[in-house]
């Protein structure tokens, strides 16, 4: 063959690389044209044909620093996604040990009828749930998010972790066991640190379904409690152009993810050997 | 673990740790409009001459508004000390009980208020919202390019040259004309009724059936259809209000038929490039001017139970005011007060003064009239929808219907034969027959 | 004894998801027998299957079930392929493969209704969108997307937020593919194809479940991007069930219809879960 072994190797790394830095780049566009638009002023974003050079402007970030309470907001977000995520992952992490490692006949069903959970459309059940909180004077409270945040997100943890915990070797769990660990202690010093990237994921992904979590926290908040999703929501008016306010707000809503996101991935992907049972 | 234990435990402490309501601390829920923004960043004057009261704004999308205000009023939930609501809600909840009745001092002047937007917000002769801001709808077009095309426009015009205008302007990167097609009862459905109105059409007879299989609904539609694709816009059937105001801004659109509050944007010179050059009309008419210009008024109203009236019908004086419309006037701009509530405000030579548009917004809110609306007589109030608690999902779904006859995907007649079908359903199920 | 402690710690969640189901659940049946709208709180009373009546007699039901199945079918299968395709990309490590991979997330994080509101406007606007623009430059015709392709518009806003996720979980359960297996098999002269379809693909069968099976029941409830986008329209081109019972029943306040809607979608649910585990989830809990 002209090409050698190693040549060809090579070129095919090189062009995955290269698929890689494409597909990053398409993905990522969007965000990067929302944070050109909020740069721009409302008679900018909407121009034709779209600029991708112009003035830059700090504007609009200044208005919603004027107009609304950003910390406010955001330390609702912090407190509502990471206390959901945290009660979730409580719950969930004994839980899908058991159901991981000691299955029993109805591991499945019960794994399916949380799922169901989910089933009924949040606009289905808005008025139920509005009335209890009501009635339990839970309105506009952190409490009520965190719980019902919790409690929307219980499923897909659940389902994550047992996932991830069945893909952990039997032979390393054994090994323990032989060397006389506990139920407690099996589950803090061998599956956590192992399933540690698993663990990390969903807890990610909990924080980030919370964080963009509009529906409950819109209908269920009036101003003490509200989270960057209401704060965002505020900025879409139904007379007079926003794009650009709207596109200012929405960066500062989701930087703080983003940022947290970047740090996480390193968790997320930490190189576990198996190889180490031998 | 530890750090873990610890970051738990001061978690479970913020949480637990909600704000109570403090007394004399009025929530208010808003929606996100100029006028609103505009009366959340003067709240400190309303503060500093009501000592111990303190205003905590709710800033939430219209729909959303509407669901929670609704939500929480009827089932007494007290969140809101003071809310937005529109001629929509205002006579039908006064109706029934759910608002407080407002009984300003003489210092107000509610005689000052113009007649429109008194009647359309209060029941049996009692007022229950305050008017913020009024809107009505009109023309607004493009001067030079209609001189450009030889042509002009009539303070009155007629649908018929309202289409002759609009081929003469398009041409160029230029729409001759631009009109609501998003589905939505207040969308492209508030546009579509005040053209069926002027085409002699009405929603509902008087036993109260819906009236969508007439001719003159069906001669609306098709002009409203035909003239778009024509002349109009490539997405139109998407478009609302903040799409156009984009494409008019930008110079696209030759004609825009929407709310007169449009006027103060697109004659705006930091958010329009054509700023100098609208002109402004009253709404075209077919058969009839009956109808032909919505009224809207965003009013401020206090619902019944809650624990701060005395100070929510302050607030409710301060904020709709002739001495607020001065204020902002003085502190921000007389182009910016907010119009259309009270006929002080168009005797103030300041406001006509800044705002071109003033005389032609004016004209637009004087000639509606919520109780007569359309050629026959009708039982159901509201020039733009019916003031009845179903109108909202027959509206919605209606909406649905048009915006597929103006995308082409189905026909006109077939379009308004399901609207009827639809709004048959509804009135049957809630028992009007 | 050590085993049922172990059951035990499953108690918890099982209890709470328990509450948490039949609380709303139950509420949510009572209601669907009852006539009860916000506006006309004097009307109450049984009102037996009328809220089911009109609901299920709605013209728009048929068209809202095809597109509900439409939606999450599609978005399924859009994201699992693209996240699968762009995880196996992602194994080898390069350089700035930590910038790619938080590039490739970030979708994930931004808000869904800031999402719908810009494609619809910053992209897909016909006359002052981004893709109206390159279309111009290479002279393909201009695409009114809400109004011509509605379906597909929101399919594609909403594969682009979800790939990451099923991305998201594909590359970290491909972590913990055993290596020595894969070298062993490059050893044996085995090629890419041989290597995904017997080692990657049957490592991954149960990530894939859960990633189809969470997907399939979050899509089915899609609302936000509809509402803020097409508005259901035209006419039912992208009304799914969840939009219906908002309009049809939220709107007028009338929590009856809504409940006998919510009713419905659970129904329609479980026959989907129903069959997805008979197909994708099998072998979940072996």
């Amino acid at each position: 063959m002209i090409i050698g072994y190693r040549n060809m190797k090579r070129i095919q790394h090189q062009s995955t690389v290269l698929a890689c830095y494409v597909l990053a780049a398409i993905f990522f566009f969007p965000i990067f044209w929302m944070v050109l638009t909020s740069l721009k002023t409302e008679l900018q974003a909407i121009s034709v044909p779209p600029l991708f050079f112009f003035e830059p402007t700090l504007e609009n970030f200044s208005i919603v620093q004027e107009r609304s309470d950003y910390y406010h907001y955001a330390i609702n977000s912090i407190i509502t996604s990471f206390g959901a995520t945290l009660l979730a992952l409580v719950i969930a992490i004994p839980s899908a040990y058991s159901m991981a490692f000691f299955p029993g006949r109805f591991t499945k069903d019960i794994l399916l009828g949380m799922l169901s959970t989910k089933m009924l459309p949040a606009v289905g059940v808005l008025m139920p749930i509005y009335l209890i909180s009501q009635w339990m004077g839970l309105l506009d409270t952190r409490i009520v998010l965190v719980f019902i945040f919790a409690m929307m997100n219980l499923p897909i943890i659940m389902w994550l972790l047992f996932s991830y915990f069945k893909e952990i070797p039997r032979a390393i769990l054994e090994a323990g066991r032989m060397d006389g660990a506990n139920t407690m202690n099996e589950l803090r010093h061998i599956v956590l640190p192992l399933s540690w990237g698993g663990v990390a994921s969903a807890g990610l992904l909990s924080i980030v379904l919370c964080w963009n979590e509009a529906f409950w926290s819109i209908n269920l908040t009036a101003g003490d409690a509200g989270t960057l999703t209401a704060l965002v929501a505020s900025y879409a008016s139904p007379e007079g152009l926003f794009w650009s306010k709207l596109s200012a707000v929405s960066t500062l809503a989701c930087a703080p993810i983003v940022v947290f996101g970047w740090f996480c991935q390193k968790q997320l992907v930490q190189g576990l050997t198996f190889g180490a049972v031998k | 673990m530890k750090n873990l234990k610890i970051l738990a435990g001061s978690v479970m402490l913020a949480v637990a740790s909600s704000a109570a309501v403090q007394a004399g601390e009025l929530t208010i829920a808003t929606v996100n409009n100029g006028h609103m923004i505009t009366m959340q960043g003067l709240t400190s004057h309303f503060e500093a001459a009501n000592p111990g009261v303190t205003v905590n704004w709710v800033t939430l999308e219209e729909g959303t508004l509407r669901q929670r205000v609704t939500t929480d009023i009827a089932t007494k939930g007290g969140q809101f000390d003071v809310m937005t609501i529109g001629m929509y809600e205002a006579p039908m909840w006064g109706a029934k009980g759910w608002l407080n009745e407002l009984d300003f001092d003489a210092s107000y002047d509610v005689d000052d208020l113009l007649p429109a937007m008194r009647g359309g917000l209060s029941h049996d002769g009692k007022l229950y919202a305050a008017p913020f801001y009024g809107e009505s709808s009109m023309i607004m077009y493009r001067k030079d390019l209609l001189d450009a095309a030889g042509m002009s426009m009539p303070d009155n015009p007629t649908w018929g040259h309202v289409q002759d205008a609009a081929a003469a302007m398009t041409g160029d990167g230029v729409y001759g004309i631009c009109l609501r097609g998003k589905p939505g009862w207040g969308d492209n459905m508030a546009f579509l009724t005040t053209m069926a109105n002027s085409f002699g059409a009405k929603w509902f007879d008087e036993d109260w059936r819906p009236a969508l299989d007439s001719a003159a609904w069906n001669h609306a539609v098709t002009f409203y259809v035909d003239l778009l694709t024509k002349y109009g816009p490539p997405g139109s059937s998407g478009n609302s209000f903040n799409e156009i105001l984009a494409l008019i801004n930008e110079g696209k659109c030759g004609m825009w038929i929407d709310a007169t509050i449009a006027a103060s944007f697109v004659s705006d010179p930091s958010q329009s490039k054509v700023a100098n050059v609208i002109a402004y009309a009253q709404s075209p008419v077919a058969v009839t001017s009956r109808g032909a210009n919505w009224l809207w008024a965003w009013a401020l109203a206090v619902p019944a139970g809650t624990a701060q009236a005395d100070d929510a019908e302050k607030f409710v004086q301060w904020a709709t005011s002739k001495d607020y419309i001065n204020l902002v006037g003085n502190e921000i701009g007389w182009g910016n007060v907010p119009t259309g509530t009270r006929s002080s405000t168009y005797d103030n030579y300041n406001f006509l003064a800044a705002a071109n548009f003033a005389e032609a917004e004016m004209k637009a809110i004087l000639s509606a009239n919520p109780s007569n609306s359309t050629q026959d007589p009708t039982p159901y109030q509201g020039v733009q929808f019916a003031a009845i608690p179903e109108f909202q999902a027959i509206g919605a779904a209606v909406g649905q219907q048009m915006s597929a006859a103006l995308a082409g995907k189905i026909s006109v007649e077939e379009a308004l034969a399901n609207s009827q079908n639809i709004a048959d359903r509804e009135m049957k199920k809630a028992g009007y027959y | 004894m050590k085993f049922s402690f172990a059951k035990l710690l499953q108690a918890p969640s099982i209890i709470l998801l328990l509450l948490w189901m039949i609380v709303p659940l139950s509420m949510t049946l009572y209601f669907s027998f009852m006539r009860y709208n916000l506006l006309y709180p004097e009307r109450t009373g049984f009102d037996g299957l009328l809220n089911y009546n009109f609901f299920l007699t709605d013209p728009a039901l048929y068209d809202s079930i095809v597109n509900s199945l439409t939606l999450v079918g599609s978005i399924i299968v859009i994201s699992v392929v693209f996240g699968l395709s762009i995880a196996l990309l992602l194994q080898n490590a390069f350089r700035g493969r930590g910038i790619v991979r938080v590039m490739l997330i970030s979708p994930f994080f931004i808000m869904p209704t800031v999402n719908a509101l810009l494609w619809k406007n910053m992209f897909m606007n016909p006359v002052y969108g981004l893709f109206a623009f390159i279309s111009g430059i290479f002279g393909w015709p201009v695409i009114d997307w809400m109004a011509d392709f509605p379906l597909l518009s929101i399919i594609i806003m909403l594969s682009w937020q979800w790939t990451p996720f099923a991305l998201l979980i594909f590359m970290t359960s491909l972590q913990s593919m055993d290596k020595e297996q894969v070298e062993a098999a490059e050893i044996e002269g085995a090629g890419f194809w041989s290597k995904f379809y017997y080692l990657t693909l049957p490592h991954l069968s149960r990530a894939i479940a859960v990633v189809v099976m969470i997907q399939a029941i979050f899509h089915l409830s899609i609302f936000a991007e509809i509402f803020v986008t097409t508005g259901g329209g035209p006419g039912y081109m992208s009304t799914n069930t969840t939009f219906l019972i908002f309009s049809q029943a939220l709107l007028q306040f009338d929590v009856g219809v809504a409940s006998a809607g919510g009713v419905f979608a659970i129904v329609v649910a479980n026959i989907i879960a129903f069959f997805l585990i008979k197909t994708v989830a099998k072998g979940m809990a072996k």
